[in-house]
């Protein structure tokens, strides 16, 4: 060991604490950043959609009629397009996304099965949405045109099944992932104390490892209910785009995120683009909204 | 650590200044020329495949590159406001409002003409015709079924299914939806009063495209569909177009004549005029034209005389040597009327007040 004088180790320490010093400030710098920006995202959004904030007040929220010619804007048929696929989305995807965390957490914890599926999972995660759409457009939306012809309804092929059914399978890897890894943690003493009292693996995954996992599970959801909330390329392929408001599963509809990306670029008068924006806003508030409730529900699950 | 970040600091700052350095040269004159040569377009997507054949030649004939974005008729006129391009175009001429708004005076012109047509996916049926009574009626929501009596009774002997009509229209604001409105507000009070014209309406009934191939392909796909589409999407695609019943009464099949003889009017000076529903005898209806759009005064945003030249002279060009590229590509050519008015336009367009083209 290096016998330091007196000196030497004052200079060393005074080195440690410059160090850490510039340390603490890049990571709270940077975590002030990121707040600035957030705020600064939503003072622009509210600050662009003063003009049509004005014009419409709160009955943007609940206006049916979205109308550039006479510039009446409301955003009800959107925000309901909205909520109804997203939660569509993720009731179909429930059953898919707990199994394969079950399969990878709990049968398959390591192996070459696990290593496939835990690929597999990576791959879709990682696919562009446009292509999710071209693929919904060739396979998906063919298919329910056969089943919508079969049932006697009009058979478009796309509409909010068709967009709930492919943001379904584009947010099983998020969902899965985080599935995986609660039920990964679940405690291995309580699982080999259910075995010895005669558990099935039934019964141990319904009545100590679901529990259990209850609040991780939520917090996946609330990954996936995100990424769902904000979709826009592979919905706006598959919903019809249909400002008026939707009737039932099969009609053609319209998200805000797809009205933004669809008439965006043409529209010309301010108080058309303003209304577009105040979308932009409210969809910005739904998911703040939507995330706070989450966290909410699932502080609620954990403290129980 | 330290020395980290200090290499990487210096470094940034070198990479910066190099780009600050390329800039730098374009203002010192080193690649004015150059930029003169490189003009910006944007607008419509309706005549982006003409426009793609044109500037190609021009290049080839000039060595000018014209850079065109088909971003949409709006985001052309938006651009041109913002006086980030050299021209815009849309199928949609600039409103007063517009024009206003962009601050200086505003020289348009027509370019070609397009036709807007129905398209439909019906087994078995060969040709189908239509008046603007059953279009505007199908498009309301009002007539529902294919084999409603009025449909019938334009079509006799055909056989019509007893199946929904599936309404296709466009999703994304469009000239081309601009075009369509206008026809159907023409003929029809209750469309003129309920929904008007627009880039972008408030559909009643139907599933939105995008663009003019997402409506073609929505139709395609989807038995018993109904949808509207420029001429040239439809000829590429092969699809079944309808006859449609002009302003004379007679049933017309889209093409270039019958788009031409709609455009054989007498312009306006300022050429800001709808040519839908016209009245001569063998004229397709829904027809429109496709204008180009620059500033009237060239001298603006430090643009130099040599850049307003080469613009004036492509547009010069475009409009009548150019007019050959038309037809081979399904855009009807300007006739010798129209042709005057633009030679007058573009006579007017100045640089620092004085005109540009001073021998042609």
């Amino acid at each position: 060991m290096k016998i330091e004088s007196a000196k030497q180790k004052q200079a060393s320490d005074w080195r440690l604490g410059i160090a850490e010093k510039i340390f603490n400030s890049l990571m709270s710098n940077a975590a002030i950043l990121m707040i600035i920006l957030l705020s600064g995202i939503f003072i622009t959004l509210l600050y662009s959609s003063i003009p049509s904030i004005k014009q419409s007040g709160l009955g943007f929220i609940y206006g049916r009629v979205w109308d550039p010619v006479t510039n009446q804007f409301g955003g009800l048929s959107f925000l309901v397009g909205t909520i109804i696929t997203t939660f569509l989305a993720l009731i179909i995807s429930f059953p898919f996304s707990i199994s394969l965390g079950l399969i990878l957490g709990e049968y398959f914890k390591k192996g070459i099965v696990s290593e496939i599926f835990k690929n597999i999972i990576e791959l879709m995660a990682g696919v562009p949405s446009v292509i999710y759409g071209f693929g919904a457009l060739y396979f998906l939306v063919p298919a329910i045109r056969h089943i919508e012809t079969h049932l006697g309804v009009p058979a478009y092929g796309v509409g909010i099944l068709t967009a709930s059914i492919v943001l379904a399978i584009m947010i099983v890897p998020y969902w899965a992932s985080v599935a995986r890894e609660v039920i990964n943690l679940a405690p291995n003493d309580l699982k080999e104390a259910s075995y010895a009292l005669g558990a099935t693996r039934f019964e141990l995954i319904r009545y100590i490892i679901l529990p259990f996992t209850r609040s991780g599970i939520l917090a996946g959801m609330m990954l996936a209910l995100g990424r769902a909330l904000g979709e826009t390329m592979a919905v706006t392929m598959v919903i019809g785009n249909n400002n008026v408001l939707p009737k039932g599963i099969f009609d053609p509809s319209n998200t805000m995120a797809s009205v933004i990306a669809n008439e965006f670029t043409e529209a010309t008068s301010d108080l058309y683009l303003s209304a577009l924006i105040e979308i932009a806003l409210l969809l910005f508030v739904v998911s703040l909204i939507f995330n706070l409730l989450g966290r909410q529900i699932i502080k609620r699950m954990a403290s129980r | 650590m330290i020395k980290f970040f200090a290499i990487a600091a210096i470094s940034m700052a070198l990479f910066s200044s190099c780009g600050n350095g390329g800039k730098g040269g374009a203002a010192n004159g080193k690649d004015s020329t150059s930029s003169d040569k490189e003009l910006l377009g944007a607008g419509s997507t309706f005549v982006y495949p003409l426009c793609s054949k044109l500037f190609d030649a021009y290049n080839q004939l000039t060595g000018v590159k014209v850079n065109y974005q088909s971003i949409g008729s709006g985001g052309g006129i938006k651009q041109l406001q913002a006086k980030t391009v050299d021209f815009g175009a849309s199928d949609a001429f600039m409103s007063d409002d517009d024009i206003k708004a962009s601050g200086a005076d505003i020289i348009q012109f027509p370019v070609c003409m397009g036709a807007v047509v129905v398209t439909y996916n019906l087994d078995g049926v060969a040709k189908l015709k239509l008046t603007p009574e059953i279009l505007s009626g199908i498009f309301l929501g009002n007539i529902k079924k294919w084999n409603d009596k009025e449909i019938a009774k334009a079509n006799e002997g055909v056989k019509l299914p007893n199946t929904d009509i599936m309404v296709v229209h466009r999703s994304d604001g469009s000239g081309t939806t601009n075009i369509f409105t206008d026809y159907l507000s023409k003929v029809s009070p209750e469309w003129k009063t309920k929904i008007g014209v627009g880039k972008s309406v408030n559909w009643p009934v139907g599933v939105g495209g995008k663009g003019n191939e997402g409506v073609a392909g929505q139709v395609k796909q989807t038995p018993g569909a109904i949808g509207y589409v420029e001429l040239a999407y439809a000829a590429k695609n092969n699809m079944a177009i309808a006859d449609l019943k002009n302003a004379s009464g007679n049933f017309i099949t889209p093409s270039l004549q019958s788009v031409q003889s709609a455009a054989n009017i007498d312009l306006p000076a300022d050429t800001r005029i709808t040519i839908t529903n016209s009245p001569a005898a063998d004229a397709y209806p829904i027809s429109g034209f496709t204008w180009f759009i620059l500033y009237k005064e060239q001298n603006y945003g430090g643009r130099s005389q040599a850049k307003a030249s080469n613009v004036t002279k492509m547009m010069w060009w475009v409009t009548h040597e150019g007019q050959q590229y038309n037809e081979p590509l399904q855009y009807a050519k300007l006739s010798d009327k129209a042709t005057k008015v633009v030679e007058t336009l573009l006579n007017s367009v100045t640089y620092g007040g004085k005109p540009i083209l001073t021998n042609k």
